[in-house]
């Protein structure tokens, strides 16, 4: 039954991430109310790795998969997107390899410059 | 006979990315993207076969429900990387800042270049952003909430097939600088991809969806009150 208790686990974490969402007045979906629940619960002990070890693994292999029926729905948007195809086209491609791109050299950036310091204060 | 099937479209969009993801194996071919033309392939069958989209979704609901809950479980890989996370805090906040503003920035740019109104800018400013999150803010500035979804969802593809490419162009090492860098441009859908280039990246790609949405929410209005 150990595939049951995880699932159960799992679920009854993303239903209070619902009700969080549905009760508090932040514009936070359920998704993100019940991954910040199960961390706490994960660093207070409450839940250990094992508990949801091999369902979560699993949900998390097969998460590329989820995207791809509401992806087809662009097929229903198709006429709002036509007269505006070239700005989305470059939104949805240029626009995020530049923000990936820009992220990831800051970030990078940042981190060695803080592990350099750091080495710094311990001399 | 098909609109009453229960099982087949779920059948077949995981027929499909089985299939692609064999040949990928096989080939070893980047363009050759089991999700890209798993879409491809779904999209085609939905216009030759005169599907209404609406059969295709309800036909495929276990899949996208499933969504959710697993946003949730990336507090799993986060929870066994959490040192990485406290060691690098503060390098993830300001990056994740920076990964913001640049995307409001570009799509302001966008916006300006091809002439558009308000409506889009309000529409493409959450585009980076997990989807509940971005409708949301869509819906408050006034956009078009279905459009913000449907681009959302592609970003999420873009990022996830081009995420190795970009990072070994822009010479983006550093596992963390590479989670923060997928999670902030591309949400979840990014962050599938994180999660198969290791640990530590889908870890913080994971935190990145969370950290970035909440900080849109927060400049998108600014922003728009600002550009517009």
């Amino acid at each position: 039954m150990k595939y049951l208790r995880q699932l159960l686990i799992i679920l009854g974490i993303t239903f209070v991430g619902e009700v969080l969402n549905y009760y508090l007045p932040l514009p936070i979906p359920a998704s993100i109310y019940g991954l910040a629940l199960m961390l706490l619960l994960l660093c207070t002990g409450v839940l250990k790795v094992s508990h949801v070890k091999e369902t979560s693994q699993f949900l998390l292999d097969v998460m590329p998969l989820m995207f791809i029926p509401a992806a087809a729905g662009v097929v229903k948007q198709w006429v709002v997107i036509k007269p505006i195809l070239i700005p989305t086209i470059i939104m949805i491609t240029v626009v995020t390899v530049i923000v990936m791109a820009v992220t990831g050299v800051i970030t990078q950036w940042l981190i060695n410059h803080s592990k350099k310091g750091g080495n710094g204060d311990a001399r | 006979m098909l609109a009453e099937s229960a099982f087949f479209y779920t059948f077949i969009t995981l027929a499909f990315y089985e299939v692609t993801s064999i040949i990928q194996k096989k080939i070893k071919q980047a363009w050759f993207n089991p999700l890209l033309l798993t879409i491809v392939f779904t999209v085609i069958m939905l216009v030759a076969g005169d599907i209404k989209y609406e059969e295709y979704q309800s036909g495929t609901q276990i899949i996208s429900y499933l969504l959710t809950p697993a946003t949730v479980c990336l507090a799993v890989p986060l929870y066994e990387k959490l040192k990485v996370l406290k060691e690098n805090a503060v390098a993830i906040l300001v990056g994740i800042f920076s990964g913001v503003i640049t995307s409001a920035l570009c799509v302001a740019a966008v916006v300006f270049i091809f002439n558009l109104d308000n409506t889009a800018l309000a529409t493409f400013l959450p585009k980076s952003v997990t989807t509940a999150i971005g409708v949301g803010i869509t819906e408050e500035l006034g956009g078009l909430a279905t459009l913000t979804a449907i681009t959302i969802i592609i970003t999420g593809i873009i990022g996830n097939i081009l995420a190795e490419v970009v990072c070994k162009l822009f010479k983006i090492k550093d596992p963390v600088a590479i989670g923060v860098a997928i999670g902030t441009s591309s949400h979840a859908g990014g962050t599938a991809k994180a999660l198969q280039l290791g640990q530590t990246e889908g870890a913080i790609s994971g935190l990145s969806i969370a950290v970035a949405g909440i900080m849109t929410v927060i400049t998108a209005p600014l922003f728009m009150n600002l550009l517009k």
